[in-house]
């Protein structure tokens, strides 16, 4: 193999890796791909550090591969393997090729090739150091906004996602007008404001500067970009002029997205090449190679700017840092709200009111994390806001939250039962969660992870309030923790009233679910900081299993 | 009698003719008689057997399905597909009855054999584990989703007490017969859930009714489009613990199956299966009340089939 044919051998990495990871989130029709999130994502860099941090696992060593990967071959994960870089490789592309349109009047032609670009060392280790000092201090958000694969993660969920989900709506709609029901159609999912606002930003400014300026984000505020160059600069194979040989001929820089070509210098900057091989390919002779660095035993010198951005780097990340105060846990609770005093039970209900509405609000401890999460704190230090159990959820109860985990906390999502309940023999969210953040429970341990306990107001409770049998909770209740006892008997009806038995509730949200009062439940979940294990429901003797009566009671 | 006279009269007694088909059920009065007369019998029940071995010897009994299936017609056939549990867990129609009466429906050579259910649990996971999308499909039915509101469409509920509209699916509005295929058990609140409560898969917003008299709404609801016919299964009886069920051990064995054309009286028969009174199931004597159907088994003609 030649090593001009090291380019396309990348974009066939690259297509492979991006196609994966795309179907993973926008797969709606639950066709079992997602049993292949764990390999898909294996590569993944920060899910895979934060997983391994957590539980240090093979499975969770896809970091320590790339790391490996990158000693030997510089940042072959940006090119390779990161979702959010392969997007922008195709977004500069199409940019270019709509820009080298011949016959445009005033466009000069080489507009659509690249060209060197200085380096901005001082933001971009600023930034990683940021990153690395917020996290060891406990707070991931600049993590989770800046680390690639999440951004595009959310990108993906937020944005692509109902788009997808519209248009396969709108073919089904056709189809049924002929008959046809090859396709179904899909309810959209929760529409978060700030998810879908901080997935736009990004995806404009990430599309903006690739379509202007190749990876300029990925060699500018990129933690993850940052820190593998550092590895890449004393990377075994690294590409090199070859003075003698080169000619001059612009093509290698003209084809670098990086701009870390500088033939005025003869120098490629090896910390920003993120081993696309276009100029490679680009060479039409060997003025551009790759040279075993290790063997020459070459003693590395950073150049003098890159030193200086460095320490600046540092010290203003520092004193940024210094000047922040970052709160990593739950909100504390609102709405304190007790109880009215209930009136006498028996007292007959006045005129009958459609719909009455409810008068006492839930209180809500904190967020509900998902199953397998173990507990809120530990959630919230893995999760990465990737959105992918968020895409995954069959029942679109996965939300991503605001600030309910706290700033630090931010898109992390949350259980929410509005629109569903967590249906009792799923398992979507605790098959896909690349950091470990839900650990993969088997369908029997998540069937006892009590993420949180069914509360009772009974004042905002129909059959309190109108005297009339309900039963919604009950009836949706997968453990009967929520069970229907003797209330009140009037002349024409014998009236139910749930009552909870927390030992056994899992905390699915199946009564909040089904609860029909507005605005607010008679029954809702309140989440447990740290996850319990329910007991299993508990079974009276049983009787007998076949009747063997036979006759016909009428 | 002038010309002018004959037109004005003949053109009015048209209009007034059509125009009673605003009413439901007045299609029947102009469509060509489907039987000789009413079914033989007022409710027909099975005991011992497999369910498509007692639907086969009850159809047979009420006249076949050709005398309620007309060549050409579409048919919408409404288990119950409310839980994502498998069948041996009785918490949906047994799957065995539902391919039966699908392939019944399909030899009296209906156009279209429809199944649906606005479902409790996830849908997908519902159709699939509950055996009956796979039934359906072996049986060369028809099965849609009812999970999106698109779906359905709003209507009035004239006798409705405490409902007065609801959304109602599409391909319940489209059938020309409509067959009524619940499964018997045990309700949180309502005691038993049979035919009446299993039109409730068959709107968009069931938070409504649950919200405003759950047992009036139910009968209220009843009245809009009275099933052709009601084939109660009670082959696998949840007992207890309903209507989701939290394990075998909430089900028994009673293979036996309800089939009639008067839904109040097959809901009767079936709660007395149960080892309940009817009377004390309220929406089942409200219906009875509002003359919707027969509550009281001993004026019915019944005939009772071992197997």
């Amino acid at each position: 193999m030649r090593i001009r044919h090291l380019r396309p051998l990348r974009i066939c990495f690259a297509l492979v890796f991006f196609v994966l990871t795309l179907f993973l989130f926008l797969d709606f029709r639950d066709s079992g791909f997602r049993a292949l999130a764990g390999e898909v994502l294996f590569l993944q860099f920060v899910p895979s550090l934060l997983e391994f941090m957590d539980t240090a696992a093979i499975g969770a060593a896809g970091f320590l591969l790339v790391l490996f990967l990158t000693l030997m071959f510089g940042r072959v994960y940006c090119s390779f393997v990161c979702p959010l870089g392969i997007f922008q490789d195709m977004v500069s592309r199409l940019a270019r090729k709509r820009m080298s349109r011949p016959g445009l009047p005033g466009k000069k032609q080489n507009r659509s090739r690249f060209s060197y670009s200085r380096p901005h060392y001082f933001l971009w280790y600023a930034i990683l150091i940021l990153t690395v000092l917020l996290f060891l201090a406990g707070s991931g958000l600049v993590l989770n906004l800046l680390d690639p694969f999440s951004s595009f993660g959310r990108i993906a969920s937020a944005l692509f996602r109902p788009l997808v989900l519209g248009a396969n709506n709108l073919v089904a709609l056709v189809l049924e007008q002929w008959e046809n029901h090859f396709l179904y159609r899909v309810n959209l999912p929760v529409f978060v404001p700030v998810s879908a606002g901080i997935a736009l930003v990004t995806l404009l400014l990430v599309g903006w500067m690739s379509a202007r300026h190749g990876r300029l984000y990925c060699n500018t505020l990129c933690p993850v970009g940052a820190l593998l160059g550092l590895f890449s600069k004393v990377s075994m194979f690294r590409i090199r002029i070859a003075p003698d040989a080169c000619g001059s001929c612009l093509r290698c820089q003209g084809a670098c997205k990086a701009g870390c070509i500088d033939l005025e210098k003869q120098t490629v900057d090896v910390s920003r090449c993120v081993a696309c091989f276009n100029c490679l390919a680009a060479c039409p002779g060997q003025g551009i190679t790759l040279r075993n660095h290790w063997r020459r035993q070459v003693r590395h010198n950073l150049p003098a700017p890159g030193r200086r951005g460095f320490l600046l780097g540092l010290t203003a990340a520092g004193m940024g840092m210094v000047s922040s105060r970052v709160d990593a846990g739950p909100d504390n609770p609102v709405n304190i709200v007790n109880p009215a005093e209930s009136a006498d039970s028996a007292d007959p209900v006045g005129p009958v009111i459609q719909s009455r509405p409810t008068t006492i609000p839930e209180t809500r401890t904190g967020p509900i994390s998902p199953p397998g999460s173990v507990s809120v704190a530990r959630f919230s230090s893995l999760c990465t806001a990737c959105h992918l159990c968020v895409s995954v959820c069959p029942s679109h109860i996965l939300v991503p939250a605001f600030l309910d985990y706290g700033p630090s906390g931010m898109l992390q999502p949350k259980m929410a039962f509005r629109s569903g309940h967590c249906n009792y023999d799923c398992t979507a969210c605790l098959e896909v969660c690349p950091s470990g953040a839900i650990l993969p429970l088997s369908r029997e341990k998540k069937q006892q992870a009590q993420v949180g306990v069914a509360r009772f107001i009974k004042e905002n409770c129909v059959v309190y309030t109108d005297n009339t049998n309900c039963g919604a909770c009950s009836e949706h209740c997968p453990t009967k923790a929520v069970a229907m006892v003797h209330y009140l008997t009037l002349p024409d009806r014998d009236l139910l009233i749930p009552e909870v038995t927390p030992d056994i509730c899992v905390g699915c949200g199946g009564c909040e679910y089904a609860c029909p009062t507005k605005p607010y439940k008679a029954i809702y979940v309140d989440g447990n900081p740290v996850h319990k294990t329910a007991e299993k429901p508990v079974e009276k003797a049983v009787e007998k299993r076949v009747d063997t009566n036979g006759e016909f009671p009428f | 009698m002038d010309r002018r006279d004959f037109l004005k009269k003949t053109i009015t007694s048209g209009i007034v003719a059509g125009s009673t088909l605003v009413f439901p059920k007045m299609d029947r009065l102009w469509a060509a008689s489907l039987t000789e007369g009413a079914p033989a019998w007022d409710l027909v029940a099975v005991r011992g057997g497999e369910p498509d071995q007692m639907f086969d010897s009850g159809i047979a009994a009420m006249g076949g399905i050709q005398s309620f299936v007309p060549k050409g017609s579409r048919v919408l056939v409404k288990p119950n597909i409310g839980w994502d549990v498998p069948p041996e867990r009785a918490g949906n129609t047994h799957p065995a009855l539902v391919k039966r009466i699908v392939e019944h429906c399909l030899s009296a050579g209906a156009k279209t054999v429809t199944v649906f259910d606005h479902t409790c649990d996830n849908w997908t996971r519902t159709y699939r584990n509950s055996g009956i999308e796979k039934a359906v499909k072996d049986a060369g039915g028809r099965i849609i989703s009812g999970d999106s509101k698109g779906y359905y469409q709003p209507v009035d509920v004239p006798l409705g007490k405490r409902l007065a509209e609801a959304r109602v699916h599409e391909a319940f509005l489209e059938a020309d017969v409509f067959i009524n295929v619940p499964v018997l058990k045990h309700h949180s609140s309502s005691m038993v859930t049979i035919g009446m409560k299993n039109l409730m898969g068959v709107v968009w917003d069931r938070w409504y009714w649950h919200r405003n008299d759950l047992h009036q709404c139910i009968a209220d609801f009843a009245s809009f489009r009275p099933p052709d016919l009601t084939v109660v299964d009670a082959y696998n009886v949840m007992m207890r613990n309903g209507p989701r069920g939290v394990s075998v051990n909430d089900v028994v064995s009673m293979k036996a199956q309800v089939i009639s054309t008067d839904f109040v009286a097959a809901d009767a028969a079936a709660a007395k299966l149960f080892g309940t009174e009817p009377a004390d199931i309220r929406h089942i004597q409200i219906a009875s009340d509002m003359n919707l159907g027969r509550m009281n088994l001993a004026d019915l003609s019944i005939h009772r089939i071992m197997l």
